[in-house]
């Protein structure tokens, strides 16, 4: 079993997500200490992709910005081999099937474990093609993340039932972002893993303010923010690990709240 | 293993895509196993493409440039003639009218040319559907026309500016649409790819170019033909001029990629010939990519195969050795296009300029008791403005 049982060992978990590399990846690496010392329970760090299709213009942005600047699969391994020698916070990778797939599927797998990573979220591989990720990842002892959505009904059963670390709960339709109101009943949908099986379920997409991430927790076991985190990186640049770590700080504490 | 092996040519194909579009893509499948057998859907089909798009489209013998290259016989399968210009029309009154039985009332597409999404338009006036298309703003200047058709046809245009503003960016904005909106709305994707079940329908769809070319191959040269050419972005003008030859195995059948400024220039979209496999855009085939999966970006002057991508099946043809993929450059494409339109009277879209540009090449390499058959997937008229500029001549549209 991997780190990622620790992250919900604390009461409910906030989750925090970074593109690796915008602005570099020496402030990722800075903002990966921050937002641990912060109160964060787990970090996705995300490996930029030319053509992001599951994520809003924050996001978009930020991968641009990171691609621009160099980065490189290689590069960010380097990265979390010198995290790792600072922190053991629970990380997560989150990119794109093709990231993976053109590294070598078992050779990024194998490398993602031995340096020191807890899972893998791969936003576009749904159910029915896991088999070609899942089983390597059991394999080093990484967890491969599922992802529920609203439209998700018939197939949440079968999704939790299978489901490894946690289960991703996504808020709303549409792309990740910053959303005033999140109306779809998420409650609902966590119920229905949680009648399947014995899992944390965390819900993000859409989640910026403290009472969103206390409203969300509440119903789950924890909040993701991604969206709401990149867009501090993307306005203050260099300069954004004090205005990130706050940022957590505050969201930590509404989640605690819950 | 064994529910991995849905919606796969070979190794390629599946379904990539966000969970939520999942139930989407299983709702499509279920009502499009519906309807395909369906006498009424598929009645009402034929009547659309006969009575409204024009067809059955001719095979017309280009008596002129056969005698002037010297070598194989040439017919051009003339998709340009049916109504809004291409290819494209066959693929979406079939998508639209699957759309309007599955209850949806609002359709949104990606563009590249504008074919595809003037076509859509189009089938959404008919049919009484909102329509919204997608289209890289880089292509709305260099398809103006076919913008100013869209919205004269009551479709809203949205100018897509992230990444390399181009079709691909436009694929994955429709994408992002369909993500925030599936309940009233459907996705008509404009090529053989995509998600399963996206290249079966549209194949299916399009197919009914080659079962035409063989009916009339037939009846004017009582055999098939030797070969089969036609161009390839996405691959829908192609897999549907191919299908119904792919059991027969001496037709040779040849999809032309586009090479842009040349397939050792990064300025290509030869994918095919430079990609690799990989994973992107709902599918696993051949992508342009860099070694760390990032998808390239893609140049050819002729916006419908600026694509980084190509579909599935194609993918699966040449990885079986049952089709073969030639690259056209940017120059070739644009002698074509003027050759085609001084010796036959025809002028052909910068798309299936590309084929013809070929066939002029294979044609005198191949005996005059041969025939070749090129697939004019679309008309030029709405590139005769770009291939001015190609050549210093400024002229307004």
């Amino acid at each position: 079993m991997s780190n990622i049982s620790k992250v919900f060992e604390n009461g409910k978990a906030f989750i925090a997500f970074v593109t690796s590399g915008d602005p570099s990846l020496e402030i990722t690496e800075q903002l990966v200490y921050a937002m641990d010392e912060a109160g964060a329970d787990l970090v996705e760090l995300g490996i930029p992709f030319s053509d992001p299709t599951a994520e809003g213009p924050v996001i978009q942005e930020a991968n641009i910005r990171a691609l621009s600047g160099g980065v490189t699969t290689d590069k960010i391994f380097d990265m979390v081999r010198r995290i790792r020698k600072r922190t053991q916070i629970p990380m997560v990778f989150m990119t794109y099937a093709n990231v993976v797939f053109s590294y070598g599927t078992e050779r990024f797998i194998k490398t993602a474990a031995q340096i020191g990573m807890d899972g893998l979220i791969l936003p576009d591989i749904p159910y029915e093609e896991k088999d070609e990720f899942r089983p390597i990842c059991e394999k080093y002892g990484l967890s491969f993340i599922s992802l529920i959505a609203p439209t998700s009904h018939d197939r949440i059963r079968m999704i939790a039932k299978e489901a490894d670390g946690f289960v991703y709960c996504v808020s709303s339709l549409g792309v990740t972002g910053v959303r005033s109101r999140i109306t779809t009943d998420v409650g609902a949908m966590v119920k229905l893993v949680k009648e399947e099986k014995d899992i944390p379920c965390a819900i993000g997409f859409g989640i910026s303010t403290p009472e969103q991430a206390r409203a969300m927790a509440a119903i789950s076991d924890g909040a993701i923010v991604g969206s709401a985190i990149v867009k501090l990186c993307g306005q203050y640049g260099k300069d954004c690990v004090p205005y990130v770590k706050e940022y957590v700080e505050e969201m930590k504490a509404a989640v605690r709240e819950a | 293993m064994n529910r991995m092996k849905k919606g796969r040519f070979g190794v390629h194909g599946g379904q990539y895509i966000p969970e939520t579009l999942m139930n989407a893509v299983i709702e499509l499948e279920e009502a499009y196993d519906r309807y395909k057998n369906d006498k009424a859907f598929n009645d009402e089909l034929t009547t659309l493409l006969n009575e409204y798009a024009g067809r059955p489209s001719r095979l017309y013998y280009a008596k002129r440039m056969t005698k002037d290259l010297g070598g194989a016989r040439i017919y051009l399968k003339r998709e340009d003639l049916n109504h809004t210009g291409a290819h494209k029309i066959n693929n979406v009154l079939g998508q639209v009218l699957l759309a309007k039985r599955m209850g949806k009332t609002r359709v949104i597409a990606e563009t590249g040319a504008g074919q595809h999404g003037v076509a859509t338009a189009t089938a959404a006036a008919l049919m009484d559907m909102e329509c919204e298309v997608f289209m890289g703003e880089e292509d709305t200047k260099r398809q103006a026309l076919n913008v100013y058709k869209m919205r004269l046809l009551g479709a809203k245009v949205h100018a897509v500016t992230s990444g390399t503003a181009t079709l691909k960016d436009a694929v994955s904005e429709t994408m992002r649409e369909w993500t925030s909106r599936i309940e009233d709305t459907h996705y008509v994707l404009g090529s053989c790819m995509g998600p399963h079940p996206f290249p079966t329908i549209v194949r299916d769809f399009q197919s009914v170019i080659s079962r035409e070319i063989k009916a009339q191959i037939l009846e004017k040269e009582g055999r098939l033909p030797d070969a089969v050419l036609a161009c390839v972005g996405g691959g829908s003008n192609a897999i549907g001029a191919f299908y119904h030859f792919i059991e027969d195995k001496d037709v040779r059948l040849i999809g032309c990629e586009a090479a842009g400024r040349g397939i050792d220039t990064a300025e290509t979209a030869a994918t095919i010939s430079t990609g690799k496999l990989g994973i992107f855009h709902g599918m696993k085939s051949y992508f342009c990519q860099d070694e760390y999966g990032q998808i390239a970006p893609v140049y050819s002057i002729s916006a419908g195969l600026d694509y980084p991508g190509v579909g599935p099946e194609h993918a699966n043809l040449y990885d079986t050795k049952r089709a073969e993929y030639v690259a056209v450059t940017d120059d070739e494409a644009v002698d074509a296009f003027e050759y085609l339109s001084r010796m036959e009277g025809i002028i052909p879209a910068i798309e299936s300029a590309h084929a013809v540009a070929y066939a002029k090449k294979l044609a005198k390499t191949m005996s005059k008791d041969q025939i070749i058959v090129v697939n004019l997937s679309g008309r030029g008229d709405k590139d005769c403005a770009a291939i001015a500029r190609y050549r210093g001549e400024d002229i307004y549209e």
